[in-house]
């Protein structure tokens, strides 16, 4: 399946801007980069996509010098190039945008711009030539954002755009973007293409990386595809589609949408009235959030990362008190003068699939039998009296990796040693088994393969036609429109509003993610 | 002039000579903090360069060469700490721990075997320390009333290093502020993979961080052994590195501030020596022992309750790893 694009382009006779030639790299025994070929085009924005730990994020650190690749060769401009650090990237002209943006969120922007090219030791020599070097970008691509200003007060589509003047200020002709849309509204990822579509139509080369497929249709010229630290297939954008795509990603067939059939809501479950939460310090975390979840349907909650979303999660699971407001559960009142810890909110026949796995839904230290039994330890399933019938707990942790397809089906190996796509499995088995009516979840796929999304999303369906109330709350509006039978839009603490399925479309809940009411975005 | 006004010019002066060692470690623990490293050796590192200054200074007759001996010491400390915690991404609070017993053991044993005065260096001769300065204009001064009192008592009559000293404070802020050094410096504490991303090495900016600070607490050092004493006493430092790392904490990480913490801190040691055995209005004689703890208890009090929100280096304490 492997074809290289060389061929191809000596035929057209357009230039590369960046010829990578079988390059390797393990990190100890994983092979994290197998004889990777890749060509890009000057002047087009090329797409790498692959799974998580597919290798594009090691090949593009190798890329900007951050890792050394162990074999294989590098030409840039047509030229055989060595890259031992990034300051040898930024030599040849390589910027990169970091998923985790590399910014001091205590220095103004002019800091974090100026930062490893001060032009002097003493910076007053400096600070001018990169007001103008604002200045330019702002002018030539519209990318304005005050100099003066702290970096952790803009938002973070601001913040990305300095990462991206950061990359762009030395002239960088090839700019490198690592997930960079994962963080932004709809409407923001918008403006970050229109940009890099004026920086392509500059000259500028554009690597994006990503595991979304919808960008890479949307935006690219050409697409890369990595699976298992291999390149697997070289397209034309135009030439290809999501489904193609997703098969070479994931090496097999997938749907990437299940079918959601249809929903057959009944009484609600879950109540939630006027529910407020305010933090020690006195910020609105939460404001008069009312709403209801019903037997047999899918509640889905949109919104940008960090509007509230982790806290309503977090109080529905009695993680977490509220300041004021009720919430009725399965008949059951819970009220912030009479709270319930997680336990008696599990017991009452609520499941949680924590939105992070790692420190709430596993112990990444435990065996993977301990943790498919974690928080049910104390009842049949561990064994009678106060001893772990270790015996009964391994042979269940079996039956449940069957039924879940978990991999590999080793019951004591730790839970850190699975992949994302299988400890979010380990979750979800425990959870689900326990029949739960009611099931809060939060970001059910986030670092999970395509493959095993695909399995999850079919279980959460199958357990809303099983009579289930289900509130997921995902960041990915993919997402959120495959599942969700209504949807509830927050925003700072507030709820926007509650759209049924059919009214949804990406558009308006990308307004209705940033502030405005349904009716203003209809 | 009154006799309480000329008691308290006394006691600043005494201030002053007393935040003096404070002072330079400050400034030492500002760059080895801010660069992402957290300096507990101080204290060792202070001890290391006392002892070095003394026995450079009995040795060759001259106290700059011991300056130059316990800066060079000191920087052997400080690079032991990054080797400990940079390269190898120990912990840094063990690794500071381990300098400060090694210190005060090494001094001692060393001090032994070369003078064999039970760990202390021989007496200093005049020449073999750092004498007062006497201004110019002092005696011009001296016919004017009050000013030419403090102008001789508080501003001249120190010896080099106090002077030093307080000009090393704007110098510190200028290159945390206003250098490219300085720039990265405060930038690898925070967010070292900034740093790194912009194609500049992390682990030599926090040895060279390192260095600076190694070379600061070595002037400290000798400005114990050779300048305020003559010689070299077990254990001299007394937990000034400590203190100096509460007034860094204190200042916020920041020069001007750290160093009003240490003048204050100096103030409570140098009040507390002056009011031993005099009685109080109201609470009478106060035992000597809690006189001596003063400072230490104004110093728990002051970093438990009066500091308000700090906002240490986010990377402090954080070996980075790529």
């Amino acid at each position: 399946m492997t074809e290289s694009l060389s061929g191809e382009n000596q035929a057209t006779g357009s230039p590369l801007a960046l010829q990578l030639k079988s390059v390797s790299k393990s990190f100890g025994l994983v092979r994290a980069n197998r004889d990777v070929d890749l060509s890009v085009e000057a002047g087009t924005i090329h797409g790498i996509i692959g799974e998580n730990g597919a290798g594009k994020s090691t090949l593009m650190n190798i890329l900007y010098g951050l890792h050394r690749a162990d074999s294989g060769e590098m030409w840039i401009d047509g030229e055989l190039t060595a890259i031992r650090s990034s300051a040898d990237a930024i030599g040849h002209g390589i910027g990169m945008v970091h998923q985790h943006f590399m910014l001091v969120p205590n220095f103004s922007v002019i800091e974090n711009v100026m930062l490893g090219s001060e032009g002097g030791s003493l910076l007053k020599e400096g600070r001018t030539a990169t007001l103008k070097v604002l200045d330019d970008l702002g002018q030539n691509y519209g990318m304005t954002v005050d100099p003066e200003a702290i970096v952790s007060e803009l938002s973070v589509g601001l913040q990305q755009r300095v990462e991206i003047i950061k990359a762009l200020k030395g002239g960088a002709r090839v700019l490198i973007l690592d997930e960079p849309t994962g963080v932004l509204t709809p409407n923001e990822a918008q403006q970050l293409f229109e940009i890099l579509k004026v920086l392509r139509d500059d000259g500028v080369t554009i690597l994006l990386i990503t595991h979304k497929l919808a960008e890479i249709m949307a935006i690219t010229d050409a697409v890369s595809i990595m699976r298992n630290g291999e390149m697997v297939g070289h397209r034309k954008t135009r030439e290809t589609n999501p489904q193609e795509l997703a098969e070479l990603m994931v090496g097999r067939q997938v749907l990437l949408n299940v079918d959601r059939g249809v929903a057959n809501p009944a009484e609600p479950l879950l109540a939630v009235e006027d529910l407020s939460l305010t933090s020690s310090g006195g910020q609105e975390l939460l404001k008069k959030m009312s709403f209801e979840v019903r037997a047999g349907e899918i509640l889905g909650v949109a919104g940008v990362a960090g509007n509230g979303q982790s806290e309503l999660l977090e109080i529905l699971a009695g993680m977490q008190q509220a300041t004021s407001g009720s919430i009725q559960v399965l008949g059951q009142t819970i009220t912030a003068k009479d709270p319930k810890d997680p336990k008696s909110v599990r017991a009452m026949g609520v499941g949680h699939i924590p939105e992070d796995r790692h420190h709430h839904g596993l112990v990444l230290e435990f065996e993977a039998q301990e943790n498919i039994v974690l928080g049910q330890h104390d009842g049949a399933l561990a064994g009678q009296g106060k001893f772990l019938d270790n015996r009964a707990i391994t042979a269940h942790c079996r039956t449940l990796m069957d039924t879940y397809d978990i991999r590999p089906t080793n019951p004591n190996l730790k839970a850190k040693n699975f992949s994302g796509g299988n400890q979010q499995k380990i979750v979800i088995a425990r959870e689900m088994n326990a029949n739960p009516k009611v099931l809060i979840v939060g970001q059910p796929t986030r670092g999970v393969d395509i493959g095993a999304i695909e399995f999850i999303h079919k279980q959460l369906i199958a357990l809303r036609d099983a009579g289930c109330a289900i509130l997921l709350v995902s960041v990915e509006l993919d997402e959120i429109m495959g599942l969700s039978d209504r949807i509830m839009v927050m925003n700072a603490g507030k709820q926007v509003g509650i759209l049924d399925r059919e009214e949804a479309n990406e558009q308006k809940l990308g307004l209705m993610m940033a502030g405005l009411s349904s009716d203003q975005a209809a | 002039m009154s006799e309480f006004a000329l008691q308290l010019l006394y006691t600043f002066d005494g201030t002053i000579r007393l935040a003096t060692p404070l002072i330079l470690c400050a400034m030492a623990g500002i760059f080895s903090e801010r660069s992402g490293v957290i300096d507990i050796s101080l204290e060792g590192k202070l001890l290391t360069g006392a002892f070095v200054a003394a026995a450079v200074a009995h040795t060759t007759g001259s106290p700059w060469l011991g300056v130059g001996g316990a800066i060079l010491a000191s920087v052997c400390m400080s690079m032991i700490h990054g080797f400990a915690c940079i390269t190898h991404r120990g912990n840094q609070v063990v690794s500071g721990l381990a300098i400060n017993i090694l210190a005060s053991g090494l001094t001692v044993t060393i001090g032994i075997a070369l003078f064999r005065q039970g760990g202390q260096t021989p007496l200093l001769a005049k020449g073999e320390r750092f004498g007062p300065t006497e201004w110019w204009l002092v005696d011009l001064f001296n016919h004017v009333p009050i000013l030419g009192t403090i102008y001789r008592e508080l501003i001249s009559g120190h010896n080099m290093l106090v002077y030093l000293a307080l000009f090393l404070v704007p110098v510190s802020a200028f290159i945390l502020y206003k250098t490219r050094f300085g720039l990265r410096l405060r930038a690898v504490g925070e967010v070292p993979a900034a740093v790194d991303s912009a194609g500049v090495s992390v682990i030599w900016l926090r040895y060279r961080a390192l260095i600076l600070a190694g070379l600061l607490c070595g002037i400290a050092g000798a400005y114990l052994s050779t300048a305020q004493g003559a010689g070299f006493v077990r254990e001299m430092s007394a937990g000034k590195g400590y203190i100096a790392l509460a007034a860094v904490i204190f200042g916020k990480w920041r020069p001007v501030p750290a160093l009003l913490a240490c003048l204050l801190f100096g103030f409570l040691e140098s009040a507390s020596s002056r009011l031993e055995g005099v009685p109080l209005p109201l609470i009478g004689e106060v035992p000597t022992q809690l006189m001596l703890a003063l400072p230490y208890i104004m110093t728990v009090l002051l970093l438990a309750g009066f500091i308000g929100k700090a906002n240490p280096p986010k990377a402090i304490g954080e070996p980075y790893i790529k």
